[in-house]
């Protein structure tokens, strides 16, 4: 199995644990990634907001040269996965668009490849089947609170690669790593997003709603699948515990990471340490169980 | 031959564009055409007269009229010169408005194309015969498929004219989805008061027959002269010795089925009636459910029977009868798609309930004995938020359209939970409030001003519980802000769809569905209760979302229809029809399978007797039931040995236009 590796710009800053244990991940499971070479913006947030053909055009560029090497796209962020993805819908159904945007690339995108997100990717079955056999730390003990956020899922005739409402896959894959999901009512609220630098108090009351949700149902962690996401979730919850009057402290974590810890992935663990909550109280919880016989549970 | 052209200038339609004159002059030329003329309005009555002139006149025989579609005009000019006493199929149209002027600007072109037209017409006329329409008989038996209010009604008015009436019903009883209802907007009449009079009307009525837990299994034959194959299911209570005193309905010991009439909200036996009103109001077996069907073993209800109407050894019956019409109203079902509803937990949380169960709760005859619980606890709640359009104007999880009726359900069920339980709150999430009938704007500023309903405008986003209780979560649009109200219940307005089985239906009955099965009038607005099958009629909401004011309207335009097709002596056939020519006919089927109407059948005729033995050889052939014929031709392109032919299009009528077309333009449009 191989793609077209696009990390964009999270992947390698803020985000870097995503980026760095999506590829662990994906190597101990022998999936191939070959970065895009000379990749280029998605025009999340502020490109698509301004102009409708250059949202199109930006992620248009870097399917083209993906499309040269002959391979389909991973994009693990949720906002360049949905940027991307929307970009790939427009031009494989609006030929004149097609023809338009392709005029002005070096390398044309003709609709001959997909973009599928690292969710996607690492919940096909047969990677699914693959992530169970490699388990070496079942993270028992473990209640996450799976969060799947706003972009992943939606526009549903876009996207759809999951129930929009009800979404499973990533419940699915921590199941599989022994964790146990909770049952919760946020899976698909919106975090808030970029309006954390504009207009922070919306996005401390939406995380604060969140994250609250989550802790009442009995998680003691939030797995997410969005940089974002992860950026909200971890840098509010002080703020938004003050707000609400309630201890929000709970570790977050990028999905990739919980596979690869359960998969015992080299390098993977290293990575908590540029996480801003402290993860501790959440593996904690896990080592709790791993002395106990397979069989008992919580 | 002596072949009169008569050019239309409708209004300004025609002659704006094209250059009527110039067409009148080339008609003059064309081969046969003895007269021509043109005139402003020649559908007018001067128009006719004018047309009725000249065949006197000029003793005309053939007649070609340039104007419109024949869609409209063609009868109105067949009766013209009928009246002139010319055989009707003499008329040709040649149609220089819809595929000549409103099609292009004025240009000598446009000219030249309606005298190409014209020219085809004449062509064709030249090879036109004489035909003539046959005169069939009627059976003067209505059958009405569906019981609910349209059914009802429809079967009533046609009884109440004096002609016999069979109303099949699916269910154990007749009454349909109005008899779930608790009240009606926007007057608020009880549902049952004025539902069941009507029902016992049905079942008293000399003419009326009433075929419950029947199911229509195949439709044939056409217009005037339907045969029907109904299947009566086996009820196991023999009918004619039941007294209906529901002894057994008590002491059946399976009691857990849910009950469809209650929408799941209670509970019923095997052995049941829907409601205790049901008419007819004798009990039946569900034997899915029974347990003596299930493992041999019970038999209670036999026992307990005081007259011996039980009766496990009946068998369906599978009846065939004729039939003059059909009215269809078999109505509609309630979206249940769980899935597709999964932000509102229906399915999931039992205090999100749909709006018919609300209804159940709200009945004096539901489980509940009317008053308003929690489904979860049976505590009263305090607060409930009915959310409009589930399902319904929503592309994403549901249908596009609109359900018509929601908005006043929704007022009313607002309305009526103020009534009953005086300290509620209701909310009632809306996107446009659409109160458009005799009353109903009134009847929503009422709930909204004197009954406290808050409503806000916005879509629900997700509902939730939280602790015993569910916030609703949306966005009210009008403040522009995202909202969160906390209720005890939930109420969702779910979108009106046809039945699962409509389309099946419609392909028994021969008639069309539009892309969600809902069926097809004939015309939006001018044939709103007919299809394009003559003889079947639709009433209620088996055609579209319909409150009940316009159902029953629908059923009395359907049964008046119906009517009025029994009090008409015979009915004349299509002329047009198309017929096989047996002696070259290979009885290959391909008419049969393509024929839309279902009017061709393979039929075994004498091919030729032998002269040596004294048997016959014999071959299949297709044979055209020109009653049900509508004359579309399909069969006639099909036919691989030219057998199949229709008259009034016959293969050296269109090879003359085509001659006619051909010639012009090689004589490079003299």
């Amino acid at each position: 199995m191989k793609y077209a590796y696009y990390p964009g710009c999270s992947l390698e800053s803020t985000a870097r644990e995503f980026g760095e244990s999506t590829t662990l991940v994906a190597e101990a499971l022998g999936i191939e990634l070959v970065e895009i070479p000379d990749w280029n913006c998605c025009g999340a947030t502020s490109g698509h907001a301004l102009d409708h053909k250059l949202s199109i055009a930006l992620p248009a560029r870097t399917l083209g040269i993906a499309e040269s090497m002959g391979l389909d796209v991973v994009a693990p962020c949720a906002a360049c996965y949905n940027r991307m993805k929307s970009a790939e819908v427009a031009m494989k159904s609006d030929e004149a668009l097609r023809s338009e945007i392709n005029a002005s690339l070096a390398k044309p995108y003709e609709g001959k490849i997909t973009v599928r997100s690292a969710l996607e990717v690492f919940t096909a079955p047969e990677v699914l089947k693959s992530v169970a056999e490699n388990v070496r730390y079942p993270l028992r003990g473990l209640r996450p609170a799976c969060y799947y956020g706003c972009l992943l899922l939606r526009p549903p005739r876009v996207v759809g690669f999951d129930d929009p409402e009800a979404p499973q896959r990533l419940d699915e894959a921590m199941r599989v790593v022994g964790a146990e999901p909770v049952e919760w009512y946020f899976k698909n609220e919106c975090c808030g997003a970029s309006l954390g630098i504009s207009k922070s108090s919306i996005t401390v009351k939406l995380t604060g709603d969140i994250i609250s949700n989550a802790k009442k149902h009995g998680a003691n962690c939030i797995v997410t699948v969005c940089p974002l996401c992860m950026t909200n979730l971890e840098m509010r919850q002080a703020a938004a515990g003050k707000m609400r009057g309630e201890d929000l402290t709970i570790p977050v974590f990028y999905f990739t990471e919980l596979l690869g810890l359960a998969m015992e992935v080299p390098g993977i663990r290293k990575l908590f340490a540029s996480h801003l909550v402290d993860v501790n109280s959440a593996l904690d919880a896990i080592d709790q169980y791993q002395s106990m016989p397979a069989g008992v549970n919580s | 031959m002596r072949i009169g052209v008569f050019v239309c200038w409708c209004g300004s339609n025609i002659a704006k564009t094209v250059d009527v004159e110039k067409v009148v002059e080339a008609a003059r030329e064309m081969p046969g055409v003895v007269y021509a003329t043109d005139y402003k309005y020649m559908c007018s009555e001067p128009g006719q007269n004018i047309i009725q002139d000249a065949i006197k006149e000029h003793k005309l025989d053939r007649i070609v009229v340039a104007s419109c579609s024949p869609r409209l005009h063609e009868p109105t000019f067949q009766r013209c010169v009928e009246a002139a006493g010319l055989n009707p199929y003499m008329v040709e149209m040649a149609n220089i408005r819809e595929q000549c002027s409103w099609v292009h600007d004025r240009t000598p072109e446009a000219t030249q194309h309606a005298i190409d037209l014209v020219r085809m017409a004449v062509a064709k006329v030249a090879k036109n015969e004489p035909l003539t329409r046959s005169r069939l008989g009627i059976t003067r038996k209505a059958l009405v498929i569906g019981g609910g209010v349209a059914g009802i009604q429809a079967a009533l008015d046609i009884a109440d004219a004096g002609y016999p009436v069979v109303l099949v019903e699916r269910t154990p009883s007749i009454g349909g989805h109005m008899a779930q209802y608790d009240k009606t907007f926007p007057t608020l009449d009880c549902a049952a008061c004025i539902l069941t009079p009507k029902m016992v009307d049905c079942a008293s009525h000399p003419l009326i027959e009433i075929w419950s837990y029947s199911e229509v299994e195949e439709v044939n034959g056409f217009v005037g002269n339907f045969e029907v194959k109904v299947r009566r299911r086996a009820k196991s209570v023999d009918e004619s010795k039941c007294t209906g005193c529901g002894l057994c309905l008590e002491k059946c010991p399976v009691k857990d089925i849910p009950s469809e009439f209650d929408e799941g909200t209670g509970t019923r036996r095997a052995i049941y009636r829907p409601f205790p009103q049901s008419v007819p109001n004798k009990p039946v077996i569900d034997r899915d459910h029974c347990r003596y069907f299930q493992t041999g073993k019970c038999g209670v209800c036999q026992k307990i029977c005081p007259v011996g109407a039980i009766d496990y050894e009946q068998q369906d019956q599978v009846v065939t009868e004729k039939f003059g019409a059909i009215v269809v109203a078999t109505g509609f079902d309630v979206w249940r798609d769980e899935r597709a509803m999964a932000q509102f937990g229906y399915g999931k949380y039992p205090d999100v309930i749909s709006s018919l169960q609300f209804e159940r709760l709200m009945n004096a005859s539901g489980p509940t004995d009317g008053k308003i619980v929690r489904p979860s606890d049976g505590k009263t709640p305090r607060s409930i938020a009915f959310i409009s359009c589930v399902g319904s104007r929503d592309e994403e999880h549901g249908y596009p359209y609109c359900s018509k009726v929601c908005c006043m359900y929704n007022a009313k069920q607002a309305l009526l939970a103020k009534d009953k339980l005086h300290d509620v709150q209701t909310y009632v999430f809306y996107m446009d409030i659409r109160a458009n009938g005799k009353g109903y704007e009134e009847f929503v500023r009422r709930t909204i001003e004197e009954y406290g309903a808050n409503y806000i405008r916005g879509r629900v986003s997700r509902v939730y519980p939280d602790g015993d209780q569910l916030v609703v979560k949306g966005a009210d649009t009008l403040l522009g802000r995202p909202l969160e109200v906390r209720v005890d219940l939930v109420v969702l307005a779910t979108a009106m769809k046809p039945h699962d089985d409509a389309k099946e239906l419609a392909r028994k009955l021969g008639i069309s569905t539009d892309q969600y099965d809902w069926f097809s009038e004939a015309h939006p607005k001018l044939r709103p209760v007919e299809v394009l099958t003559d003889g079947i009629y639709l009433a209620g909401a088996c055609q579209y979302p319909k409150d009940i004011p316009d159902t029953v309207a629908q059923a009395s335009g359907a049964a008046s229809k119906v009517v009025g097709l029994f009090s008409k002596e015979a009915i004349l056939s299509e002329a047009m029809t198309a017929y096989v020519n047996e002696d070259t006919c290979v009885g290959c089927g391909l008419c049969v399978e393509v024929c839309p109407f279902g009017a061709i059948e393979l039929v075994e005729v004498v091919d030729r007797e032998k002269s040596t033995r004294d048997n016959q050889v014999m071959k299949k052939v297709a044979r055209v039931n020109e009653g049900v014929c509508k004359g579309c031709g399909t069969c006639a392109a099909a036919c691989r040995s030219g057998s199949a032919r229709l008259r009034g299009f016959d293969t050296k009528q269109i090879l003359a236009e085509i001659d006619a077309l051909a010639d012009a333009a090689l004589a490079g449009r003299q």
